[in-house]
């Protein structure tokens, strides 16, 4: 259930448990080139709390996973991130880099997408515990991080005997287990999963969502589940948030948004999805837009079915509408009464050919 | 045409254009000495006197002699401009015909295909499979009986060595390219063979050639010295050659006679690595996936302050 | 994925077929090179030395007055028997050359490649982990550089500065020395050991050092450029990254996982220069006067005799093939996704 931010916003120390795990506020990660800064995120705000799982969903190239990795400091040189991230209440962009390591394994985790490669081959499976739990709880002995571990592993499902094993003797599946098992060993109390589950086939997809979902009931581990895939949304996650162009366009409560869907993307979005009652393709025409000169306004007013010459114009500002969802859209504005002093001309329809020459752009 | 040409330097920044623009420096150097050599050096390349003083035998650097004169009482400097010339004209040489014998070879061979490609695709797998010094070593021995110790000797000895690479890379592409969906519409068009090779697939295949062509030729440097120093190389009395004055440094070097054995070897040290750094300068400029991405600073715009909270506006 | 299954005795045995022909074209190639040359081998050899009779002898003794097929039969039966024929100018059996001469130049190459991996590896490990700083270009400018530098002229260099302080610098081994040591495996290092000779020990490693870094400083530079290009790849890494998310200090993250990983390939690699060692031992030798193979080859190029250059010249082809099929068959037994 959607809390209001005059009830939760965080004091500057330490806020008690019912506090969010993680506070973002408009944060930006861009990125320098030689055409200019490409601004992967561009201002991206967000509450996660204990036990809950978001879903980050969108597009190729719309910045989740930069959102992912520069919520855990993992940026590549050359990247600037800027705004503010509490977690429980400690902002971590003011951390220096010798904290921002401490915690990361132990407070902050990362699942990644193809687990085939993620692992050393050179290293036993052992070895790869091993180093983890000894970089965070120096002194650990043997014993206790095999004990760790192969809890770690049982509860992964993965039996005792594997544990010597070498990467390259498990398969997909399995190395995607163990990856969790390896993220998880030490208990962070956030995690984020980018793609877990892309690289592998259907049937264990299942497996590992299931997994992920229950690690909320197992560890109360708060999950920001990044995916393109619509259907593990529905299934696991708490909220949903929907991106486009390095920003958030709507977020609330999953059920809410896919059965009354606010921004004109997550319609789009939505039913483009294939499903065994499909009868037609329905595709969003136009491509991804170009990250380093955005379009003005609203960043998806090209490829909009519901574009209005403000669009055009003037970013729209987030707002919450009826039902719990935030979402920033004028015509979403318009429809729920939130502005009455747009000006006729303000709100006529973008035409066709506006929309396709946007389109070439 | 000029645009090509440029394009390396555009093309690359920072360290890239610095090594293609150092080494291209240091090898006009050199290209000045061997085009002007009888102008630049102040004594022929086996000249032993001069107006009737002769040279002295083995003297150290002097204002006569700047880098001293050797045990045949040659003066070094000349020896070293002269040499330039040498070793440019019977490098060049030897690519120029490596080239023009193995690209059409290669070019024929991934074309045609069959057995005849199979059979020099061993064969020249197995010349390249060969340490090239010990090629160069028979040929030069086998062409010195005949052709005396000259320049085109020598040059020949070093085309041989170089044919398989032409052949190997214009056929690797050509084979790559003959399956092309162009090619087969030509063809479908009716085009004859020669001008599908000519026209289509010349182009693709002639990229490559000029990185390959310049790092042959520093190879090919280091080579001709090494078989003049063996002996096999070109006569003192018939030019001008770094590796053979450095054999004849041999015999001194434990006699603390450095002048003899530093010049000739720090000029071929030189133009090798010239050659070797616009060959990969130019590598960087015709290869886009090794060009190291600029990453700019980045300058964010301080945060804008949230505009006023209209009716039922949020701030997340 | 299951680990990788590739039979190794299969690969092996693909492995040989693939260089029988390649042998084979490079021994006709050298026999027939040498036989297109026009004028007489035999006296291009002694000529001046022997009377016409003694020399017409010798070619009938040589074989070289039959037929070209016959030679060349004779040449490939002899080959397979590891009999090299004879040398024209002092006629002595080309395999007693290789037996007497071997030992020096393989201990002069194994002693290279030391120096090239203990220069090299740590090296490129620095220039890759400082990436476009300083020391990273001052490196590969070393590398660079030893690469062209003419060996020959290295090994001067060397010798003029150290020659001073009394340092040996040409030869294997002090006169004494090699009187006094019998030859058992015609390895002059291996034999000092093996008769339990300290001083004479000593006195051969000692002559081996300008050699060996001057043949090593120039396979260095091939080692510095691959272990850097390799640690540069394995630094960006997927297990890197992960690595990092689970916070390991970035210490060990470099020494863990990407050091030891970007060395993997460097066995290959060191397969790959043998055709290279081969041409340098030549020169190398020449410039010590180190009693090698490579310097009989000189020597005998210089007396113009065919046999001997036909024959040693086959010996080096033949050995960089063996060599080069050896480490291809190590590096299937490292790493099974080879073998497929």
């Amino acid at each position: 259930m959607e809390l209001r931010d005059e009830d939760v916003r965080p004091a500057d120390h330490q806020a008690g448990s019912d506090g969010p795990v993680i506070d973002a506020r408009d944060l930006r990660i861009w990125y320098g080139t030689e055409r200019g800064a490409v601004r992967a995120v561009d201002g991206v705000s967000f509450r996660l709390r204990k036990g809950e799982i978001l879903g980050l969903v969108g597009e190729s190239g719309c910045g989740k996973s930069t959102l992912g990795r520069g919520l855990l400091g993992l940026l590549p040189a050359g990247a600037k991130m800027d705004g503010e991230l509490r977690y429980k209440g400690e902002d971590l962009l003011a951390l220096p880099p010798k904290q921002m390591f401490a915690m990361r394994g132990s407070e902050l985790g990362m699942i990644f997408q193809e687990p085939l490669t993620r692992l050393n081959p050179l290293m036993r499976i052992s070895q790869h515990f091993e180093e983890t739990l000894k970089t965070h709880e120096k002194g650990i002995s043997k014993q206790e991080m095999q004990r760790r571990a192969l809890e770690a592993l049982r509860v992964m499902g993965i039996p005792p005997t594997r544990y010597r094993s070498y990467p390259h003797e498990f398969s997909g599946g399995m190395r995607q287990r163990l990856m969790i098992a390896l993220a998880l060993v030490l208990r962070p109390s956030f995690v984020v999963a980018d793609e877990p589950t892309t690289a592998l086939d259907v049937l264990v997809e299942a497996q590992i969502i299931r997994i992920l979902h229950d690690l909320r009931s197992t560890y109360e581990t708060s999950l920001l589940l990044i995916t393109h895939n619509l259907g593990i949304i529905a299934e696991a996650c708490d909220r949903v948030a929907v991106m486009y162009a390095g920003e958030i366009v709507e977020i609330g409560d999953a059920r809410e948004v896919f059965s009354n869907p606010k921004h004109p993307y997550t319609r789009e979005l939505l039913r483009s999805t294939i499903s065994l009652s499909t009868t037609g393709l329905n595709y969003i025409p136009g491509a991804p837009p170009d990250l380093v000169e955005p379009p003005s306004g609203c960043h998806f007013h090209p490829r909009c079915p519901d574009a209005m010459e403000v669009c055009r114009t003037t970013h729209p500002v987030m707002r919450q509408m009826p039902g719990g969802t935030r979402t920033q859209c004028w015509a979403a504005d318009l429809a729920n009464g939130f502005v009455d002093d747009l000006t006729e001309d303000l709100t006529t329809p973008l035409t066709r050919e506006e929309i396709s020459v946007a389109d070439e752009a | 045409m000029l645009k090509t040409l440029l394009a390396p330097f555009r093309n690359t920044s920072g360290l890239a254009r610095w090594i293609l623009v150092a080494g291209l420096l240091i090898t006009a150097v050199f290209l000045v000495f061997a085009i002007f050599a009888p102008w630049v050096a102040p004594y022929g390349f086996n000249q032993v006197s001069a107006n009737g003083h002769p040279f002295p035998k083995m003297a150290p650097p002097s204002a006569d002699h700047w880098l001293g004169t050797n045990d045949q009482f040659y003066d070094i400097l000349s020896r070293v401009i002269w040499g330039a010339r040498t070793e440019i004209v019977v490098v060049a040489l030897s690519v120029a015909l490596a080239v023009l014998v193995g690209v059409p070879l290669g070019l024929m061979s991934g074309f045609v295909g069959g057995w005849t490609d199979r059979t020099l695709v061993l064969l020249m797998d197995a010349l390249y499979a060969f340490p090239s010094l010990l090629l160069a070593i028979v040929f030069a021995f086998l062409l010195q009986g005949p052709l005396g110790g000259g320049i085109v000797a020598a040059a020949l000895a070093l085309t041989a060595i170089y044919i398989p690479q032409y052949f190997r890379v214009v056929r690797s592409t050509t084979v790559s390219a003959r399956e092309a969906t162009y090619v087969e519409a030509a063809r479908a068009i009716g085009a004859r063979n020669g001008t599908i090779m000519g026209r289509y697939l010349f182009g693709n295949v002639i990229q490559s050639v000029p990185v390959i062509g310049t790092l042959n030729a520093a190879d090919a440097i280091s080579t001709l010295a090494a078989l003049g120093f063996l002996g096999l190389g070109i006569q003192p009395t018939q030019a001008a050659e770094w590796g053979y004055d450095l054999s004849r440094a041999l015999d001194d070097a434990a006699a603390g006679i450095w002048w003899t054995a530093l010049w000739p070897g720090l000029a071929i040290v030189l133009l090798v690595t010239g050659l070797t750094l616009v060959g990969e300068g130019l590598n960087e400029t015709v290869n886009p996936t090794l060009r190291k991405r600029r990453l700019r600073k980045v300058v964010m715009p301080t945060r804008e302050p949230s505009t006023a909270l209209a009716r039922g506006e949020v701030e997340v | 994925m299951s680990a990788g299954s590739g039979s190794l005795p299969r690969y092996i045995g693909q492995r040989v077929l693939l260089v029988i022909p390649m042998i084979l074209i490079l021994v006709t190639l050298v026999f027939l090179l040498l036989r297109v040359a026009p004028g007489d081998p035999v006296t291009a050899a002694v000529g001046g030395k022997l009377d016409p009779q003694a020399i017409a002898l010798r070619r009938h003794q040589l074989g070289l007055d039959q037929p070209l097929y016959v030679q060349y039969f004779e040449y490939l039966k002899n080959v397979v028997t590891f009999n090299f024929g004879h040398t024209i100018s002092d006629n002595r059996p080309i395999i007693d050359v290789i037996r007497d001469n071997g030992g020096a130049t393989l201990t002069l190459t194994l002693g290279a490649f030391i120096f090239a991996l203990a220069i090299g590896i740590p090296l490129g490990l620095i220039a890759g982990r400082m990436r476009d700083t300083v020391p990273d270009v001052v490196i590969r400018i070393f590398g660079v550089v030893t690469y062209a530098a003419p060996i020959f002229w290295t090994g001067l260099l060397l010798v003029i500065l150290v020659a001073p302080s009394g340092w040996p610098t040409y030869d294997i081994a002090s006169p004494e020395t090699k009187f006094l040591v019998h030859p058992i495996t015609h390895v002059l290092l291996l034999d000092c050991i093996l008769q339990g000779n300290i001083p004479a020990t000593l006195d051969v490693l000692q002559h081996h050092l300008l050699p060996c870094l001057t043949l090593g400083l120039l396979l260095c530079g091939v080692f510095i450029r691959l272990v850097r290009v390799n640690l540069l790849q394995s630094l960006q890494g997927d297990y890197v990254e992960a690595a990092r998310a689970r916070g390991v200090p970035e210490k060990f993250v470099i020494r863990r996982h990407a050091f030891r990983n970007a060395l993997v390939p460097v066995i290959t690699v060191i397969g790959l220069q043998v055709a290279l060692t081969m041409a340098g031992a030549v020169l190398t030798e020449k410039t010590f006067n180190w009693p090698g193979v490579g310097n009989q080859l000189v020597t005998y190029l210089d007396a113009r005799d065919y046999n001997a250059v036909q024959g040693l010249v086959t010996f080096f082809a033949v050995v960089v093939i063996i060599v080069s099929v050896l480490v291809d068959i190590v590096n299937a037994m490292i790493d099974p996704r080879v073998r497929y």
